[in-house]
């Protein structure tokens, strides 16, 4: 289970754990049901309790952002450790999402 | 070079092993005292292929998956990751950045280019309906050498 923080029209998402593929598939569900609410245009993803992360994180994010921009909002990346910084920057992620500093 | 240990594990392809495959390869690493970011690069890179041979090489159907690791007395870490899965027509696409054949899954198609980045050499042979092979290699401790001869 993610816990989930919002307000208006933002929702903070706090990943937790290892992400890997068989763990993305979970956190992916659970995030969409959350953005079932149209309301929402600013997702946060909040990587500080990440511990692991593969390629599947970077599918996780860009995922969110398509969603996230076919209503016009936006998707940002907060607390990224050193693994996945690197991770994300090595895919381009950073062209497309905002590291939130 | 003479191999100074080595292991072989078969497991299904089932989503829990990837995070096993990696316990797997920490523990076979550890006495070797890699550094912090080494290890991370080789789990990495064994998550990515091991993710490989579950969800492309037996996409279709439950197979086993070999994590054959092997030490070197030169403290080279050989990684062999086999499936005997469904294979890829061209290897040299595959290994191309963001090619997926799975972006409806949102697999991102980084995979071989992570595991790439993280080990110091690649191999990957792969036969259509014979399945592939993943040969990552890494020499662990070369950076703690590096510190050594820069303190001298």
């Amino acid at each position: 289970m993610l816990c989930f923080e919002k307000r208006g029209g933002k929702l903070v998402v706090y990943l937790e754990g290892e992400l890997d593929h068989n763990t993305a598939a979970g956190m992916r569900a659970e995030i969409d049901n959350q953005l079932r609410d149209r309301s929402v245009m600013d997702l946060i993803i909040d990587m500080g309790g990440v511990t692991f992360m593969d390629s599947s994180g970077i599918g996780l994010v860009l995922g969110r952002y398509k969603l996230m921009s076919r209503r016009g909002g936006r998707v940002r990346l907060s607390r990224p450790g050193a693994r996945v910084d690197r991770l994300m920057g090595l895919s381009g992620v950073y062209d497309l999402v905002e590291k939130q500093s | 070079m003479a191999i100074s240990n080595e292991i072989r594990v078969d497991f299904p392809s089932l989503g829990e092993n990837e995070g096993f495959a990696r316990l797997v390869i920490s523990a076979f690493l550890l006495p070797l005292d890699p550094t912090v970011e080494e290890l991370a690069d080789v789990k990495t890179a064994v998550s990515e292929a091991v993710t490989n041979a579950i969800v492309h090489g037996y996409a279709q159907r439950r197979g086993t998956v070999r994590l054959h690791a092997f030490l070197y007395d030169d403290n080279t870490l050989r990684v062999d990751v086999i499936d005997n899965g469904c294979g890829i027509a061209d290897v040299e696409q595959a290994r191309k950045p963001f090619f997926s054949t799975m972006a409806a899954q949102e697999r991102s198609g980084m995979g071989f280019t992570i595991i790439e980045s993280f080990m110091d050499n690649t191999e990957v042979f792969s036969q259509p309906g014979k399945g592939t092979t993943v040969r990552m290699t890494k020499k662990i401790g070369a950076s703690a050498q590096l510190r050594d001869v820069h303190a001298l």
